[in-house]
């Protein structure tokens, strides 16, 4: 197989798939129960020093 | 300070540069050699002037005293230059619309609009755009992380290797020095210069996140790496080119035909989306809610606009291509990607614009904060208008007019520009220990003259970009075109009059807060009554008590 229509199966299955799920993956760990107090803390960050 | 190392390494490269232009394969190599040379001589001759010639000990202690304190030299050094190249990148953008206006303006060869054009854009981007990148992400980086530096004094190597770049770059332009390639047109041995400084970069960045002392990396310096790591992938593969000699100015790209022109666009609209949207991001989720004093509306969403634009930006490229021999999956992928970028944008905007809420009064009290809103509020427009003008049967009709420019110039002028502005003005007093700036009432001056700069600006371009569209889809019933391109050249000839118009107000509004920061700089406050509405002093006093 040529590498142009390697690379673009690639590109359509594979790395689809591991770039879908990281996505979803870093929404779900974003909104995870018991994430508010820390992101909450986490926005206070630039207001701590001067 | 001793500048041992430094006076003689910048000697080094003076003399290598006297050697280049004595081998120099061409006229136009010969000669950027000789401005290099003399740059350099120049900077070896101030450090001269300035080092110490004391003992290594009674200089070092003072410097050591300070380690655990910021290293502010830099990003204040970064502010002035940010400063500087604005209003030089903004008054040659009123040159070149005049150019368009007045063919008689191109003067030959040095001033022609070939070459100063390049001068225009990357001025503003890089020059403007880029010191205030460096400058504030430095800065930012050191107040989230509570740590001082990396690096010691390679982030001086950063600030002027950074300049080089940038005189090395507008010299090459007009003496014709080009790859043609847009947004990237310094040759070859100024890209390797350009690598080396944001070698540099990320190095002083990443060490400042490694020593930091808070435990979570703020959302802002998330936006600010992804940039910097993004930019030298981008810079690299899109210059990828063999010189035709080590000691001439032309190179050959290693990519030809449509590979290429991809190459230029997955370079050229990146740059848009991590250069001008994901460092200025960094900008607004630092500066907006410092300046407003309350947190980001929600830190959680920060994350998800965060990555969803990684993930989404780096493929809308294409829709540069569309109607090309690119293959039409390509194009559509291009397209659709650039649809879903509205999330991420909305999102954004949403985010920035309700951390002021509870707090909507400052409005009119702190036209500082009002002009993080407008920027806010014109992040918005510009990535609404740009997703709509990459569906294909819009792009038909508005690809190669003066809606591209106008569109460009309202995301430009007023997302990066207004955002920049708001940041320069939060950091000046910062910076230099004043209570206030010199003047708020010349802040809202500034405003309004860039607010209404931008927006003749860019209802001309809306104006004559579709009328320009139309003329050339215009067929009789024959099927000959109505016009000829000469016709609809001449017909551009108001809106480019007034779109110069556009460009000279938001001049003036540079120039003006240039004499804000540098009467601030010299500690003047100007007495004047406080802003409608405020009871006592505005933001600027309040937030240092604060």
């Amino acid at each position: 197989m040529e590498a142009y229509t390697a690379l673009r199966q690639f590109a359509d299955s594979w790395g689809l798939l591991y770039m879908t799920i990281f996505f979803v993956g870093a929404v779900i760990f974003a909104f995870r129960p018991g994430s508010k107090k820390s992101a909450e803390e986490a926005a206070r960050i630039p207001l701590k020093d001067d | 300070m001793r500048f041992g190392t430094e006076i003689i390494l910048v000697g080094l490269a003076a003399f290598a540069a006297l050697i280049a232009a004595g081998l120099a394969h061409d006229s136009a190599f010969q000669a950027h050699m000789w401005v290099l040379f003399f740059v350099l001589l120049g900077s070896a001759i101030v450090l001269m002037r300035n080092t110490s010639f004391a003992p290594a000990g009674a200089a070092s202690i003072p410097l050591r005293a300070d380690v655990d304190g910021y290293m502010d030299g830099p990003i204040r050094y970064g502010v002035i230059a940010t400063t500087f190249w604005g209003i030089v990148g903004f008054l040659v953008g009123v040159l070149v619309a005049l150019q368009l206006a007045y063919p008689d303006l191109n003067i030959e060869p040095w001033f022609n609009f070939g070459r100063t054009r390049p001068l225009h854009t990357s001025a503003v981007v890089f020059a403007f755009g880029g010191n205030a990148l460096i400058a504030t992400s430095l800065y930012v980086v050191q107040r989230t992380c509570r740590a001082r530096l990396f690096g010691g004094n390679l982030a001086w190597f950063v600030f002027w290797g950074y300049q080089l770049f940038i005189v090395m770059a507008a010299t090459g332009y007009l003496l014709g020095i080009t790859q043609s390639r847009e947004y990237a047109e310094p040759e070859w041995y100024v890209d390797l210069l350009l690598t080396v400084v944001w070698v540099a970069y990320l190095i002083v960045f990443l060490g400042t996140l490694f020593k930091r002392k808070e435990p979570h990396i703020y959302v802002a310096n998330w936006f600010y790496l992804s940039f910097i790591v993004t930019i030298a992938m981008l810079h690299v593969v899109n210059n990828l080119a063999v010189p035709v000699s080590p000691f001439g100015s032309k190179s050959y790209s290693l990519f030809a035909g449509v590979q290429d022109a991809l190459t230029q666009w997955w370079y050229g609209h990146n740059a848009v989306g991590f250069f001008l949207t994901a460092g200025f991001l960094g900008m607004m989720y630092y500066f907006i809610p410092k300046q407003v004093n309350r947190p980001v509306y929600s830190y959680r969403l920060s994350i998800i606009h965060f990555w969803a634009l990684i993930f989404l930006y780096i493929w809308a490229g294409p829709h540069h291509l569309h109607y090309t021999a690119l293959p039409d999956w390509a194009q559509t992928l291009g397209m659709v990607f650039s649809i879903m970028l509205w999330m991420p944008s909305w999102g954004g905007m949403i985010n920035g614009l309700m951390t002021l809420s509870g707090a909507w009064d400052k409005l009119r009290t702190d036209p500082i904060i009002r002009m993080m809103v407008m920027a806010v509020a014109f992040y918005g427009m510009s990535t609404f208008e740009g997703p709509l003008m990459s569906v294909k049967a819009v792009n038909s009709l508005s690809h190669y007019t003066d809606w591209t420019i106008g569109h460009v110039h309202s995301a430009a002028l007023g997302w990066v520009g207004m955002i920049t502005f708001g940041a320069l003005y939060y950091l000046v007093p910062k910076l230099w220990n004043r209570e206030r700036l010199y003047s708020l009432r010349l802040v809202t001056w500034h405003f309004w003259l860039a607010t209404l700069g931008i927006v003749v600006y860019a209802a001309v371009m809306w104006v004559s970009g579709i009328q320009q569209g139309l003329m050339w889809r215009e067929y009789d019933d024959q099927g000959f075109l109505v016009y000829s391109f000469a016709e609809t050249v001449a017909a551009m000839h108001p809106y480019y009059v007034l779109r110069a118009l556009g460009g000279v107000l938001f001049l003036i509004g540079g120039i003006v807060m240039a004499y804000n920061l540098v009467m601030t700089i010299l500690g003047h406050q100007r007495e004047e009554a406080p802003m409608d509405g405020s009871v006592t002093q505005p933001a600027a006093t309040v937030q240092t008590a604060g």
